[in-house]
């Protein structure tokens, strides 16, 4: 009988604790990223999964080779990554400028991972550009990629 | 030394034999030739400037507010820390009292003491000679400031914003004139060079290819006796200077 109820105590216990951890754990959740959609376009210049996992490769790897090769013109740019990726928001510099900055940060954030590329490259550009403005190297460059599909 | 000697010349002939292949199809006027997509520098190239200063003018700074605006830098109004990549130095003469004046930027060193120096390898030298700073890399130590004999490196105390988006600048990071780099891979001329000569209507600076026989700094350079700033350092400067 003592042991009996024992069990039952524990039960109860670990019964409770289940519920109040999962009731707890549906309250503490951090919401999944909520990325807007690119300005134009429906296709980044890959698929949007490997973008998502190795944009940040891509970057690293094209700045080495534009900045000391001086390799133009490839398709993983930082700056059409803000041409076409910034959007207006009226609490930012009056919602006079498209920024990128909010894009990049709904994963960052959300991954904890610190940038430091806007410390020294402008995440805006004015709301009148759009990727049509792209340096002409770079737009033939993505039609002549988009073609050999 | 003789070594050294030898290869430039081949070099030279390279880029003869090259310009004259080109010059069969079409004859190029533009003093730089943009690349393709996805071609890197080449060494067959070493771009360099000639600076007339019989032609500068001791009023006249165009070629600093072109690089202001092109580049995007500012002063303060602190003279001891604000970044500057090109400045204009006024010269007189003791004795006589003659004076004349020369705009003063980054002499892209063939052999740059500043790429010796650094820590990281951030300062560098591109294929075609222009010495750049990989501010991926830079951290900011400013030796290559203390290693430049011609002052042309600024460090950026300040937060930058508003930067334009063909050159990223920012806080902590060593920076100087980069020859426009962003200009001259697409085949313009840096911005100091195209202000010269429409808005101050001076042409007091000259652009081109220093390997290529045919290009007008060296056709300019093989007429007139040229100097370099300190050449007794052997650095070996692509900016030559003419009347200094």
């Amino acid at each position: 009988m003592r042991q009996q109820k024992y069990t039952l105590g524990v039960l109860l216990l670990a019964v409770v604790g289940f519920a109040i951890s999962s009731v707890q754990a549906k309250h503490e959740t951090v919401p999944l990223p909520h990325l807007s959609k690119a300005i134009k376009g429906e296709e980044c210049v890959e698929p949007n999964d490997t973008m998502r996992r190795n944009h940040m490769t891509y970057l690293m790897h094209q700045r080495d080779e534009t900045v000391i090769e001086g390799i133009r013109g490839k398709k993983y740019s930082l700056q059409a990554c803000i041409d076409c990726h910034a959007t207006a928001d009226p609490k930012i510099e009056n919602g006079k400028m498209r920024t990128v900055k909010p894009f990049c940060a709904e994963c960052h954030s959300y991954a904890a991972v610190k940038i430091d590329c806007f410390d020294c490259h402008n995440p805006s550009v004015p709301l009148e550009k759009t990727t049509n403005t792209f340096h002409e190297i770079i737009t033939a460059h993505i039609r002549e990629s988009g073609a050999s599909k | 030394m003789t070594i050294d000697t030898k290869k430039r010349e081949l070099l030279v002939k390279g880029a003869a034999v090259a310009s004259m292949t080109i010059a069969s199809g079409v004859m190029l006027i533009a003093p730089a030739i943009a690349r393709k997509a996805g071609e890197a520098a080449s060494d067959k190239v070493r771009w360099g400037l000639l600076i007339d200063s019989n032609k500068c003018d001791a009023g006249c700074d165009e070629c600093v507010v072109a690089c202001k605006t092109e580049n995007g830098w500012k002063s303060h109004d602190r003279p001891s820390t604000d970044p500057q990549w090109i400045r204009k130095v006024n010269l007189r003469d003791k004795k006589t009292g003659a004076t004349h004046s020369l705009p003063v930027m980054c002499q892209h060193c063939e052999n740059p003491p500043c790429v010796d120096v650094c820590p990281t390898g951030a300062s560098m030298q591109r294929a075609d000679g222009v010495v750049l700073v990989n501010r991926h890399t830079c951290i900011g130590c400013r030796y290559c400031m203390l290693a430049c004999p011609y002052k042309a490196r600024s460090f950026v105390h300040e937060d930058v914003t508003g930067q334009k988006p063909h050159m990223p600048r920012g806080k902590g990071t060593v920076e100087s004139c980069t020859l426009c780099v962003h200009r001259i891979d697409i085949g313009r001329t840096p911005a100091c060079v195209e202000a010269c000569s429409s808005k101050a209507g001076r042409s007091a600076i000259t652009f081109g290819d220093l390997n290529n026989p045919s290009s007008n700094i060296a056709k300019e350079l093989s007429r007139y006796v040229t100097t370099r700033l300190r050449s007794d350092l052997g650095l070996e400067p692509g900016v030559h200077y003419r009347g200094v």
